[in-house]
C-alpha cells in the first residue's frame, strides 16, 4: 500500500459511506430534458435542430467547427419544444435545447459501434472522442479530444487515470470502478493508444480498497497498466497534485500536464469513452451521486444529461430544511439558486444540505496562525494573497504566485477565523489577469 | 419536481474544519494552567491574585476600547485572557497589585488595540508590557521570591550563574519542578513543558519555533557557557532556568507576532535562542528571553519576506526582489 501523496492538503469528513454501497441505478428520463449547448471549456457549439424537430437518443443537436469545443447529443427521443436561455449550474442562464420525451428512448439510426482498438489509429480515436462529445467528467469539462492532442513539440509518456475521488460525499467514480471495471480498463487502453504511450497508472485513494483490488485482479495478466494506492487527502485528485504523487514530477507554473508528459483522465471519462467505442452511443448519460443531509434516499444514479436536479431530488426524497444545493463536491462544487438546473456532462454530484449543515459565522481578523500556509497544496501563502487582493496590491499578488492557485479551497476550509481566503484569491486572480491583458 | 426556495448561495468551499481562534486561545489558557497551579502551590494565593488582577485588567481594557471604538465586543475570544495571564505569570509575586493592572492596560490599549486589535499588533503585548514595567519599576520587577518563604526575596538561578548575585545554585530537580526563585509562572520547567506538549499535540502551535529555540539555547550555551573554555557550558541548566520554557512554548509561538512560513518559524526559534544566549552570557541582564522574542517579533515581516516557500511548479526558491 502506498503512501503516495503531495505536500499540504486537508482531511475533511468524507461522508462517503452514505452512498458508497449504493449501486449505480438507472433513472427513467424525465418528461422534459434541458440540454445546455455549452458543456465544455472552449467555444460554444451551435444548435443543429430547430423547435418542432423530432430527435432520437444519441442524435447530434449542436456542434461547431471550432477545435476546442465538443458536440452535444439528444439524451431522449422526442420533440424539441424550445431553444432558449435556461438556468444552468454555473450560475447563469445559458442557451439550452429543451426536448419533450416521447418515453420511447428510441436510439438514433446513425449510431455505429467502433471497430476493435487494434484496428483503429490514434487519429481515428481522436475523431471518435470528438464525435462522442467527450469532455472531462470529473467536473472541468475540458474537451477530451483536445487534451489528448499534444501541442507542437511535446509528447506524452504516461497516461494517468484519476480514480482518487478526493471530494467528500461523492462515490460515483468509486461505483464506476467497481461496476464498470472492464470499461475503465478498456478506456485506459484507448487513451494509451490515442497518445501512443505504453504505460498507464490508475491512481485510487486508499479508502477504496475494493476498487483497487478489483482493478488489480482484472489487470493481473495485462502489461503496462499499474494500479496505485494514494493517501487519503484532499485535493489528491487535483491534476497537478495527482501527477506529483504518482510520478514525483511537477507541472511547471503556468504549464500543462503534457509539459511533464502526462495525460490525466478521470475514470468516468475512461468508462464513457469505452462505452462510446463499444456501442456508438455518445455521451448522453452519466453517473451522479445524490447525497447530503437533506436527501432521504441517497445513492448513485445513471441519469440522462439534461435531467433537472429537482426531478432527481423528487425521486430521492427531500427531508428536513434544505438550505444549500450543490452541483459537484462540497469543497469545489457550485451552490445553486434553483433546483431547475439540469445535469450536465461534468455533474459528478448533487448535494442537498440541511440548514444545520450550512456553515455560518462571520469572518474574524486574521491572526496569522499560518494554518492556510500549512495546508496549501501549492505552497502559496494564502493569507498574504488575500490581503494583497483586497488592497489591490496586484504586483505583489503576482509576485507571490497568485496565478498558481488551484482554488481547491483548503485555506478557507481550515481558517479558524472563517476568512473567505480562496473566494478573495479567485477575485484577485481575475484582477491580475485583467491587469495583464490591459498591459499587452 | 422538487422546488427549493431560499437556498443559500455562496462560493466554495462549502465545508469548514470547525477550527476556531477562540478554541485555540482557550487551549493556550488551559495549557498554562499546570504552571499557574504550581505557582500558587509555591508562592501562595498572592500569585493567583496577581494573575487575576492582570487578566481582569486586560479583559476590561479590551472591552472598553472595543466599545468606545464602535467595534463588536469580542472579549470571549480569549485572546485578552491569554495576554493578561502571560503578563501576570511574568511578574514576581511581591509586586504591588496595581502593577499588573498598569501592565495589562498598556499591553491591551497601547500594544494591541492602538495598532488595530486582534491580529494587528507587531510585538507580543504581554512581553512589551513586561519590558515597560521592567524599565519603569525595576526594583518591583526584580525582587524575586523564594518558594514557601513569605516575604523573603532571593536571586534567580540565572543571576547566580552569571555571577551577578551571590548564592548557592539550586539543583536540576528543583529547577525542573520550579522550587526556585523567579517570577510566578516561569519557575517550573516541568509544568510549562506539559502545557507546551499539550499545545503541540492539539496542533495549536508548530514544533519548529520551540524546537529551534530550545535547541539553539542548548547548543550555544554548551559551546560558550562555560568558564573553562569552549564546550564546557551547562546547557541543561540553561534550558531549565529562567523563562525559557514559557518563552519557547507560549510566547515565541504567538501567531500574530511570529513568521507564517515554515522556514520562518524555525528561524524565529533559532534567532530568539541565539539572542537569549547572548544576553544571558554577555549582556547586562541575567535573563534575555523576553528581549530575544521582542527583537524577533520586530524582524518577523522581514523573515516572512525572505522565506517565501518554493511554489509547486516553480524552479527554485523565490527571493524577495523589492
Amino acid at each position: 500500500m502506498g503512501r503516495l501523496t503531495f505536500q499540504g492538503g486537508v482531511h475533511p469528513n468524507y461522508r462517503k459511506e452514505i452512498t458508497s454501497d449504493r449501486p449505480i441505478t438507472p433513472l427513467a428520463a424525465p418528461a422534459q430534458v434541458i440540454i445546455p449547448l455549452h458543456q465544455n471549456i472552449g467555444a460554444p457549439p451551435e444548435p443543429l435542430v430547430a423547435v418542432g424537430d423530432l430527435v432520437k437518443v444519441g442524435q447530434k443537436i449542436a456542434d461547431t467547427e471550432a477545435f476546442v469545443s465538443a458536440p452535444v447529443h439528444a439524451s431522449v427521443s422526442g420533440k424539441v419544444v424550445a431553444i432558449e436561455n435556461r438556468p444552468s449550474c454555473i450560475g447563469k442562464e445559458v442557451l439550452a435545447v429543451v426536448i419533450e420525451s416521447d418515453g420511447q428512448d428510441t436510439p438514433w439510426e446513425g449510431l455505429q459501434p467502433y471497430p476493435a482498438l487494434e484496428e483503429m489509429s490514434p487519429d481515428d480515436l481522436r475523431q471518435a472522442l470528438r464525435e462522442g462529445g467527450l469532455v472531462g467528467m470529473g467536473g472541468a469539462m475540458f474537451p477530451t479530444h483536445v487534451k489528448v492532442t499534444p501541442p507542437e513539440g511535446k509528447k506524452f509518456d504516461l497516461v494517468i487515470i484519476n480514480g482518487s475521488e478526493c471530494e467528500g460525499y461523492l462515490t460515483c467514480d468509486h461505483r464506476i470502478m467497481l461496476e464498470w471495471t472492464e470499461d475503465v480498463i478498456y478506456g485506459t487502453k484507448a487513451f494509451m493508444k490515442v497518445t501512443g504511450v505504453d504505460k498507464a497508472i490508475i491512481g485510487v485513494e486508499a479508502n477504496k480498497p475494493d476498487a483497487i483490488e478489483l482493478l488489480r485482479e482484472k489487470l493481473a495478466a495485462e502489461e503496462g497498466i499499474e494500479v496505485k494506492s494514494l493517501e487519503v487527502k484532499y485535493p489528491q485528485g487535483a491534476e497537478k497534485q495527482l501527477i506529483k504523487a504518482l510520478t514525483g514530477r511537477e507541472v511547471p507554473s503556468g504549464g500543462l500536464p503534457v509539459d511533464v508528459g502526462c495525460l490525466v483522465q478521470n475514470v468516468g471519462t475512461a468508462a464513457a469513452f469505452a462505452q462510446y467505442l463499444k456501442t456508438g452511443m455518445p455521451l448522453v448519460e452519466r453517473v451522479v451521486t445524490v447525497s447530503g443531509s437533506s436527501v432521504e434516499n441517497p445513492g448513485n444514479f445513471l441519469v440522462k444529461i439534461g435531467t433537472p436536479f429537482g426531478y432527481i431530488l423528487e425521486h430521492c426524497g427531500v427531508v428536513g430544511e434544505p438550505k444549500k444545493l450543490i452541483a459537484g463536491g462540497p469543497m469545489m462544487g457550485v451552490a445553486q439558486i434553483t433546483a431547475e438546473v439540469p445535469v450536465v456532462k461534468g455533474t459528478s454530484g448533487i448535494l442537498l444540505f440541511d440548514k444545520k449543515d450550512v456553515p455560518a459565522g462571520d469572518a474574524r481578523p486574521c491572526v496569522r496562525c499560518a494554518k492556510c500556509v500549512d495546508v496549501c497544496p501549492v505552497q502559496l501563502l494564502p493569507l498574504f494573497l488575500m490581503d494583497y487582493s483586497l488592497k489591490g496590491m496586484l504586483h505583489r499578488a503576482e509576485e507571490y504566485h497568485i496565478l498558481d492557485c488551484i482554488e481547491c479551497g483548503c485555506c478557507s476550509y481550515t481558517c479558524p477565523s472563517r476568512r473567505p481566503l480562496v473566494q478573495t484569491i479567485r477575485m484577485g486572480k481575475a484582477d491580475v489577469l485583467a491587469r495583464r491583458r490591459k498591459r499587452q | 419536481m422538487v422546488k427549493l426556495d431560499n437556498l443559500v448561495v455562496s462560493s466554495s468551499p462549502h465545508l469548514r474544519s470547525g477550527e476556531d481562534v477562540e478554541k485555540m486561545m482557550w487551549h493556550v489558557n488551559l495549557a498554562l494552567l499546570p504552571a499557574v497551579v504550581l505557582s500558587v502551590y509555591y508562592f501562595g494565593f498572592r500569585a493567583l491574585a496577581i494573575i487575576v488582577f492582570s487578566i481582569a485588567a486586560a479583559v476590561a481594557t479590551e472591552a472598553i476600547i472595543q466599545k468606545a471604538t464602535g467595534k463588536d465586543i469580542y472579549i470571549a475570544d480569549g485572546s485578552a485572557v491569554v495576554t493578561g495571564l502571560l503578563l501576570g505569570m511574568n511578574m514576581p509575586v511581591h509586586v504591588p497589585l496595581w502593577l499588573p493592572v498598569v501592565g495589562s492596560v498598556f499591553a491591551i490599549a497601547v500594544v494591541k488595540e492602538a495598532f488595530g486589535g486582534l491580529g494587528s499588533n507587531f510585538i507580543n503585548p504581554a512581553l512589551a508590557a513586561r519590558a515597560v514595567l521592567l524599565a519603569a519599576w525595576p526594583v518591583h520587577m526584580t525582587s524575586y521570591a523564594v518558594p514557601f518563604v513569605d516575604g523573603a526575596t532571593h536571586a534567580t538561578p540565572l543571576s547566580i550563574l552569571s555571577g551577578a548575585a551571590q548564592g548557592e545554585l539550586p539543583s536540576y530537580l528543583d529547577l525542573f519542578l520550579g522550587n526556585v526563585g523567579g517570577v510566578i509562572g516561569e519557575t517550573s520547567a516541568l509544568a510549562l513543558l506539559v502545557g507546551g506538549i499539550y499545545l503541540l499535540v492539539k496542533g495549536v502551535i508548530d514544533w519548529r519555533t520551540p524546537v529551534g529555540f530550545l535547541g539553539t539555547v542548548f547548543v550555544l550555551s554548551w559551546i560558550f557557557g562555560g568558564n573553562a573554555g569552549l564546550f564546557t557550558g551547562d546547557p541543561l541548566y540553561h534550558l531549565l532556568a529562567g523563562g525559557l520554557m514559557l518563552g519557547a512554548f507560549f510566547m515565541a509561538t504567538d501567531y500574530v507576532t511570529s513568521p507564517v512560513t515554515k522556514t520562518g518559524r524555525l528561524l524565529m526559534g533559532i534567532g530568539a535562542g541565539a539572542i537569549t544566549v547572548m544576553i544571558r552570557l554577555w549582556g547586562g541582564y541575567p535573563e534575555g528571553v523576553s528581549y530575544a522574542i521582542l527583537l524577533m517579533n520586530v524582524a518577523t515581516p522581514l523573515i516572512d519576506r525572505y522565506t517565501v516557500p518554493r511554489v509547486y511548479g516553480t524552479a527554485r526558491k523565490q527571493l524577495a526582489r523589492r
